[in-house]
């Protein structure tokens, strides 16, 4: 078998598969640059006559999207910040410290994986609700903290049970406590761990749909950009070109930090399966 | 001596205290964010209560007599069921196909490829159901090339026809997860050891045989955990049935989320919080169920590949 031939024919199937792969968000910037006009007629062309900047500033001003983007850029930042500061904290006093009881918390974590968490919606609501927290920014960030980060613990702990001892002790003899040790020699030297739990939850976060949808029923000036665009949807049924505009302001943070990151993000992930 | 000891202990104490310390928040968050609600939803499940003013009406069992006994459960029930064998089918082994191409060293280009396929799996599930209901409606572009290229006569209704609908749910949500469920099999593919491959080299092994008898044996194992992941993620499928069909038409896409979702939050009447429980408590113990059978055939798995393998090697080499 002449595997030239092979590899190229490989490339040509790679390729072309890959485009019709992508079709979608090739579809979805193209669309936000036309008329509605033009985009009803020109059908499968992606290809615009002209850029037609003026569906970005309508998807903007008129539906609501830079107080969707708003809300979408608090709710990622607490909930990431809450979600990595705590995994990282357990995550070292699991890797680092051999207290009485770790052996029990390490089995619950574990265990913790296999629960299923999907159906806890109802009562999160209840219990925001009791809190006097639904319709607010800070009862989401609540809620979206609220899954088992056991993947970041576990990657956590198994990344500082390698830190050598040596540099712990380096840091006592200077008068250096715990908490010193941890924030200034410890955590720095774990910055490809916190890079990959800082990109997987603002990831998620960002896409999150649920739990956004449910708490902020009552208070639409709340709504992420996801849950801002089923509305815009329901309520502009025709104006398919804002629609995409929409679109693409929602999904563009997501892609440019996961293609600036991708070498980090997929090695994390294919690294915590193993 | 004694002196000296004393001072370890008393600082390991305190390394203890710390750690203790390390680790409140996030047991608080977990007690308080995850522990309650699963069990708050074991006690709503009893009740029948709409969700405001306090949780008097105290029903047993009734939830559950009333779940089973109503047709749209099942209805929902099934759907769930048919969603999740198409996707597990479909995504887990188109992934395996690009893994197997993609893991070729001397592909050129190849992390860019991957970078391609992974794409969807970053963006918004929400935002992909909308963009895809535009892409298979009635004058949207499957139709539109289809019709170009003449395979059909006249636009096909993909979303408002039960059968179409199901489908068209779940090659988007293969499409969407396919990317994921490839790095799991690279990651399967790059730990089978290279000696294998070496020793069937000079076997004179061909490339056919080498895939049948080493990469496929010794893949079993992770793939059985992939089916176990992929299982149990897509029988909680929300975010694009909600955005893509609605459940639609005529609930011939309504998942078991879906049904729960439009009992508490979005019910035409009073909200129904402690119905939508029950169901919320069923679908969790039909996952439990379902995880701990493909739990049980992930260790048989691997048993056996154990086994396997030694064959294998002990033969080729």
């Amino acid at each position: 078998m002449n595997s030239k031939l092979t590899m190229g024919l490989t490339h040509v199937f790679l390729i072309i598969f890959g485009l019709i792969w992508i079709y979608p968000f090739i579809w979805m910037v193209s669309s936000s640059f036309k008329t509605n006009a033009s985009f009803l007629t020109s059908g499968s062309n992606p290809i615009p006559e002209e850029l037609h900047w003026e569906n970005y500033a309508r998807a903007w001003n008129v539906a609501n999207f830079s107080s969707y983007f708003l809300n979408s850029v608090i709710i990622t930042l607490g909930t990431v910040i809450i979600v990595v500061l705590l995994s990282c904290l357990t995550g070292y006093a699991l890797g680092r410290v051999d207290f009485p009881g770790r052996k029990t918390i390490i089995v619950i974590t574990g265990a913790l994986m296999f629960i299923p968490t999907g159906y806890t919606i109802i009562p999160l609501y209840e219990l925001m609700k009791f809190l006097g927290l639904s319709n607010t920014i800070f009862g989401v960030v609540l809620a979206e903290s609220s899954g088992a980060h056991v993947l970041f613990i576990l990657l956590f702990a198994a990344f500082f049970s390698r830190v050598p001892k040596e540099i712990e002790e380096a840091a006592t003899i200077d008068g250096s406590g715990f908490l010193g040790t941890f924030f200034r020699v410890i955590l720095p030297s774990a910055k490809p761990v916190v890079a990959t739990a800082v990109i997987m939850q603002f990831i998620w976060t960002w896409s999150s749909f649920l739990i956004p949808l449910v708490l902020t029923l009552n208070n639409p000036e709340l709504r992420t950009l996801a849950v801002g665009m089923l509305s815009f949807v329901g309520k502009y049924q025709t104006d398919w070109t804002g629609m995409a505009a929409g679109a693409s302001i929602s999904l563009l943070p997501v892609i440019l930090i996961f293609i600036i990151m991708q070498r980090y993000f997929i090695e994390g992930i294919s690294g915590s399966v193993k | 001596m004694s002196k000296t000891k004393l001072k370890v202990n008393k600082q390991t104490k305190k390394r203890y205290i710390w750690a203790y310390a390390f680790i409140l928040p996030q047991l608080i968050v977990f007690l308080g964010l995850s522990l309650y609600p699963i069990i708050m939803s074991y006690v709503y499940s009893l009740y029948d209560w709409s969700g405001i003013g306090p949780m008097t009406d105290f029903v047993g069992f009734d939830n559950y007599l009333k779940v089973f006994s109503e047709e749209k459960f099942w209805n929902a029930f099934k759907n769930t069921f048919i969603y999740t064998a198409g996707f597990v089918t479909i995504s887990v082994s188109i992934a395996l196909l690009f893994a197997l191409i993609l893991n070729n060293p001397k592909l050129k280009g190849r992390v860019v490829y991957r970078t391609v396929y992974f794409l969807p799996v970053v963006t918004t599930t929400a935002i992909v159901g909308i963009i895809m209901k535009n892409i298979f409606g009635n004058t949207g572009l499957i139709n539109d090339v289809l019709q170009m290229i003449g395979v059909i006569d006249q636009a096909v209704p993909w979303l408002t026809n039960p059968v179409t609908a199901m489908i068209v749910l779940i090659i988007v949500g293969s499409w969407k997860e396919i990317g994921i469920i490839m790095i799991y099999w690279l990651t399967g593919l790059q730990m089978i050891p290279k000696e294998l491959y070496e020793a069937a080299k000079i076997d004179g092994a061909s490339s056919w045989q080498v895939l049948r008898h080493i990469t496929l044996p010794l893949l079993a194992p992770i793939g059985a955990t992939i089916l176990l992941l992929t299982t149990v993620s897509s029988m909680r499928v929300f975010d694009l049935v909600k955005t893509l069909t609605d459940g639609g038409p005529f609930f011939s896409t309504e998942t078991l989320e879906l049904y729960i979702y439009r009992f508490a939050f979005a019910s035409e009447g009073p909200s129904q919080v402690g119905y939508a429980s029950t169901v919320g408590v069923i679908l969790g113990v039909a996952v439990f169920i379902i995880s701990l059978m493909l739990g049980w055939i992930v260790m048989k798995v691997n048993k056996h590949k154990n086994k396997d393998a030694i064959s294998t090697g002990g033969k080729k080499l």
